[in-house]
């Protein structure tokens, strides 16, 4: 159960995020774009993939929101949008923090019930000696 | 000082995610805070402005259990049916939202381990099939989001 933390973006759009991330290649690509904007040709250069191979990563990319093109028509660059990247982000966080504020908090209830043991076996202590 | 358990969060086979969490307390304290409603209304969910409208738990086999978060006129519900109670060790129960983004009803198993004064508690929840699974948690420990995580954490420090 985790019932806070699924009321964000859609679900389509978080799918269509996943799957774009679940590839090694795309992931790369989107590191490139990280420091920078790049055209479909810089940006095939460090792998060893044809450009038709590329462009379809990057149209993978592009349909999950994660990529935009510039506006220079010759060399069309490739630039990073962090919005979805940031809902990704955001939802594995929540999965995560769902679970860890929760547990955060039952330590503090088991803390008491501990005290609560203590208590009582220590009155329960002194009724017997007296 | 008490000091923060790690969480861990697995996938033991493909229809199952598991999570496992160290308390520094005897088992039968965790399995009383699961299973009573007066110490479950006082962890479960409850942060972030959502507040415990409705916990119901009969606790025998065949017996329902409800829950219901409220924040901000939004309301999440969920509720099942216990199947296997073994006190202090063991529930098996099934789960199912009011308003479900996955199909069917899951099966959730409770351990309660005691070692030395310390119980490790891990919830196994088990789907319909590996594509509900998948959906729920997006399998990010099998598809690599996991291990790109700190990629990504690279990745919006450098675009923000």
């Amino acid at each position: 159960m985790q019932p806070h933390g699924y009321q964000q973006p859609g679900p389509d759009r978080l799918d269509a995020t996943f799957a774009a991330l679940a590839d090694p290649t795309r992931r790369a690509i989107l590191a490139r774009l990280a420091t920078g904007e790049a055209s479909v040709t810089e940006l095939a250069e460090p792998f060893a993939m044809s450009q038709p191979a590329i462009s379809k990563h990057l149209k993978v990319l592009e349909r999950a929101g994660l990529i935009s093109r510039g506006r220079d028509a010759q060399r069309r660059p490739r630039r990073l949008e962090a919005r979805p990247l940031a809902e990704v982000n955001q939802w594995l966080e929540n999965y995560r923090r769902y679970w860890e504020q929760s547990f955060q908090q039952l330590d503090a209830v088991l803390e008491d019930l501990k005290t609560q043991g203590k208590q009582k076996s220590a009155r329960r202590k002194r009724r017997n000696e007296s | 000082m008490m000091q923060t358990e790690r969480l861990m969060v697995t996938t033991p086979s493909d229809r199952e995610i598991a999570m496992s969490r160290t308390f520094d307390a005897p088992r039968n304290l965790v399995y009383d805070a699961y299973t009573k409603p007066e110490l479950l209304k006082r962890w479960l969910g409850v942060f972030g402005g959502w507040s415990f409208a409705v916990c119901e738990v009969d606790l025998k086999v065949g017996g329902k259990y409800r829950f219901v978060w409220r924040k901000d006129g939004h309301e999440m519900g969920m509720g099942g049916i216990y199947r296997e109670i073994v006190k202090h060790e063991r529930l098996v129960s099934t789960e199912k939202f009011d308003d479900p983004w996955y199909e069917g009803e899951a099966v959730s198993t409770t351990l309660f381990e005691e070692k030395t004064g310390k119980t490790t508690l891990t919830i196994m929840v088990r789907y319909d099939s590996k594509e509900i699974r998948d959906a729920v948690l997006q399998s990010p420990m099998e598809t690599g989001v996991a291990a790109s995580f700190d990629v990504l954490a690279e990745l919006l420090a450098k675009s923000a």
